[in-house]
């Protein structure tokens, strides 16, 4: 007979192995299915992660890609996790990362067209402010009324999907663009412009962002009090009491830090990446963003691994499309079974394997 | 390279033998499509434009696509890929890969594009649409004549000027018929989601409406409108006949075969050049497939007349006298509306009574 037994604590040894078995049992299984499928197994994975690293034909132009697609859901996934280590779980950084969008785009489009270099650092200030304000909506109703921070969070994503389409088709509407929605073009706007700081690299203001959010919650979590307080909050919320952590403080600094990250992800994303403010530029990083942060352990180099890992998948899947001709299906089925697999193998570090009857004494 | 293609290179050769200049290397033709080529609307028919277009060339040229690309900067890496695996025209089927479009095309200056649906062009980006207010026109007609409770429902997807000339071109022929029709529009903000489609349509069949009209691209609707019985829809973009003969009593068929197998022959002879194309039910682009008998034969008889008189041009859908919904005058007796003013149409007619979102 095989049971699980619980182990007296979590193995460090599969909590690094598990994301690695989870890749390597995915990349058997997807296999599988893209031989089912009719294509060539081995190509196929060797397009999803071998390609958009080291092809000679567009591996220059995807390597970078990388950087960008990562930079969002990793900044978004660092504050994520800090709420997710206090309990706190804040379900809606999309509608964050939109309403940062929204109110730094609209800080800036009402300077235009100002050349001032203070442009830039007012529509990030203003995009990170916009997420924060939006995240201190479920805070406060959490303090104040008890509210599921869950719920809330979620609802004001559809809010700020809402407003998002209302401002891109009216108030901040390009004035030029013949009645279309979408705002002004910030890639033709030099002073509002999310450039590459380094040509070719992929390297925007976003992603150096992220990298400085990954170090800042590895110091917070492991060498300040306040990461103390949060993480004793996750994981005994009444020995956290006794000891003197206020719990609203961290619902506040849990919920404000995700939105101000995820505000600024979204800031960063619409001057650059995407470049105009429209119905549809949110593409749910926000909620790709949860998958992230839990592939990542929720430690922030976990994080920055798990971001880029992701968008490997994303940009290999859409390799494996055009040079293959997988069904875009296919591709969410495989990027589904690392989730999967990683969930299964996470039991292990949690329990482990025994044969035989439960030990008769 | 296997038999097949031998074979046919072979025979590609000996046809080619009289003709002195002809081309016969293989050209890659890339498609980014907005949802699935299952969704069974607008996607489906590019993409079986696509492989019509693949059949016609007979292997000299290859096809790759993409699907499901957001309209959002995963747009222009998708373009930018196809670009770097090799394409030598890519047509790019949503209105929102306008920006990503032209941006792309500025670094592939040899690569061809064509943006179905938008207004900015360059030296390698042609844009293309089809008049689909022909096509609603004949719609408008065939609804104003089947109400019964004189409500029609209109499920519009994004606010831009092709939508809501759609919207205008159908109430001005169902009003034409029928002064006590009402129009309803519910604004979905996307072109292809199943389940909002589904919603708006029980939405406005509860409202009342027995006539469904839909700018959006799946055939969640059409399956609504069957639940509910009695109501009537067309067909969006494809011709969505497994709902024939009720709910769906017509549609609107875009066909971009013809239009496909121009343009890449235009780069298989080396004579592209960047055009802007806005075809009809005259040149074969709109269609209007068949009507049911679920129609009255006599109404079916005025539908065919309309899209005969549309086709020969003897008749404009936007003829005047017209007013704008403030009331202020359009188009004079008689008068047609021209281009400019309907691709930048932001605007209802008068009569209709919501406002226009922005």
């Amino acid at each position: 007979m095989l049971r699980l037994e619980k182990r007296p604590q979590p193995s460090q040894l599969w909590m690094v192995l598990s994301p690695i078995i989870a890749v390597f049992l995915t990349m058997i299984v997807g296999g599988i299915m893209f031989a089912i499928l009719g294509k060539p197994p081995f190509e196929a994975i060797k397009v999803i992660f071998w390609d958009p690293l080291f092809n000679d034909q567009f591996a220059a132009y995807s390597r970078p890609q990388l950087l960008v697609k990562a930079g969002p859901l990793i900044l978004i996934a660092i504050g994520l996790s800090i709420g997710f280590k206090a309990g706190i779980w804040n379900i809606g950084a999309e509608g964050q990362y939109i309403m940062g969008a929204i109110c730094g785009a609209g800080a800036g489009l009402a300077f235009y067209p100002s050349e001032s270099f203070l442009i830039f650092p007012a529509m990030v200030l203003a995009g990170g402010l916009g997420g924060w304000a939006w995240a201190m909506v479920p805070a406060v109703l959490k303090t104040r009324f008890g509210t599921n921070e869950i719920l809330v969070s979620l609802m004001l994503t559809y809010v700020a999907q809402s407003i998002l389409i209302s401002v891109s088709s009216g108030l901040l509407r390009n004035p030029e663009g013949m009645g279309f929605p979408g705002s002004r073009n910030f890639k033709q706007w030099d002073a509002a412009f999310n450039a590459e700081l380094i040509a070719n690299t992929g390297l925007h203001w976003g992603v150096v962002t992220a990298l400085i959010a990954v170090i800042g919650a590895y110091l917070l979590m492991s060498r300040h009090i306040m990461g103390f307080n949060i993480r004793l909050t996750g994981e005994a919320p009444r020995a956290a009491r006794f000891s003197g952590v206020k719990p609203a403080r961290v619902v506040f600094f849990c919920l404000g830090i995700a939105g101000l990250l995820a505000g600024a992800a979204g800031l960063f994303e619409v001057t650059g990446p995407a470049g105009q403010l429209t119905g549809s530029f949110n593409a749910g990083y926000g909620f790709t963003a949860i998958i992230v942060a839990f592939l990542g352990r929720l430690h922030p180099v976990g994080i920055l691994l798990a971001g880029l890992l992701m968008a490997l998948t994303y940009i290999g899947g859409e390799l494996a499309q055009l040079m293959l001709g997988l069904p875009g299906a296919a591709i969410q089925l495989f990027q589904g079974m690392m989730l999967f697999f990683l969930l299964a193998a996470d039991v292990f570090t949690n329990f482990r394997l025994r044969f035989g009857k439960k030990g008769v004494a | 390279m296997n038999r097949r293609t031998l074979l046919t290179s072979a025979a590609l050769a000996l046809a080619l033998a009289t003709t002195a200049f002809a081309q016969d290397e293989e050209i890659t033709a890339g498609f980014i499509y907005i949802g699935p080529p299952g969704d069974g609307g607008w996607t489906y028919e590019h993409d079986q434009a696509r492989q019509k277009m693949e059949a016609h060339f007979d292997g000299k040229v290859k096809t790759i696509y993409q699907e499901n690309v957001p309209e959002s900067a995963d747009a222009e890496r998708a373009i930018t890929q196809m670009a770097l695996t090799g394409a030598d025209i890519i047509f790019t089927t949503s209105f929102g890969y306008m920006d990503p479009t032209i941006a792309v095309a500025q670094k592939f200056p040899d690569v061809k594009f064509e943006h179905a649906t938008g207004y900015k062009r360059a030296d390698n980006v042609s844009t293309y649409s089809a008049r689909f207010y022909e096509g609603r026109a004949v719609q408008g007609h065939i609804a104003g004549k089947m109400t019964k409770t004189n409500k029609i429902g209109y499920i519009a997807s994004v606010p831009i000027p092709e939508v809501i000339r759609g919207i205008n071109s159908a109430y001005i022929h169902a009003k034409k018929v029928n002064p006590d029709v009402e129009f309803s529009v519910i604004w979905l903000y996307t072109w292809f989601d199943p389940a909002k489609e589904a919603d708006a349509a029980r939405a406005l069949i509860e409202n009342g409406a027995d006539v469904v009209l839909q700018h959006t691209d799946s055939t969640a609707p059409q399956a609504a409108a069957q639940e509910a019985g009695n109501v009537i829809t067309f067909g969006q973009a494809s011709d969505m006949a497994e709902y024939a003969p009720m709910p769906r009593v017509s549609s609107i068929i875009d066909d971009w075969a013809p239009y496909y197998i121009a343009r890449v022959q235009a780069v298989l002879d080396g004579t592209w050049e960047s055009t802007d194309t806005w075809d009809g039910i005259g040149a074969g682009m709109v269609g209007i497939g068949e009507i049911t008998d679920a129609v009255p034969a006599d109404v079916k008889a005025e539908a065919l007349a309309l899209k005969e008189a549309l086709a020969s041009g003897e008749y404009h859908a936007f003829t005047g006298p017209l007013k704008k919904q403030d009331g202020s005058d359009w188009l004079a007796e008689g008068e047609v509306a021209d281009d400019g003013t309907l691709a930048g149409m932001d605007f209802y007619v008068e009569g209709l009574t919501a406002e226009i979102p922005n």
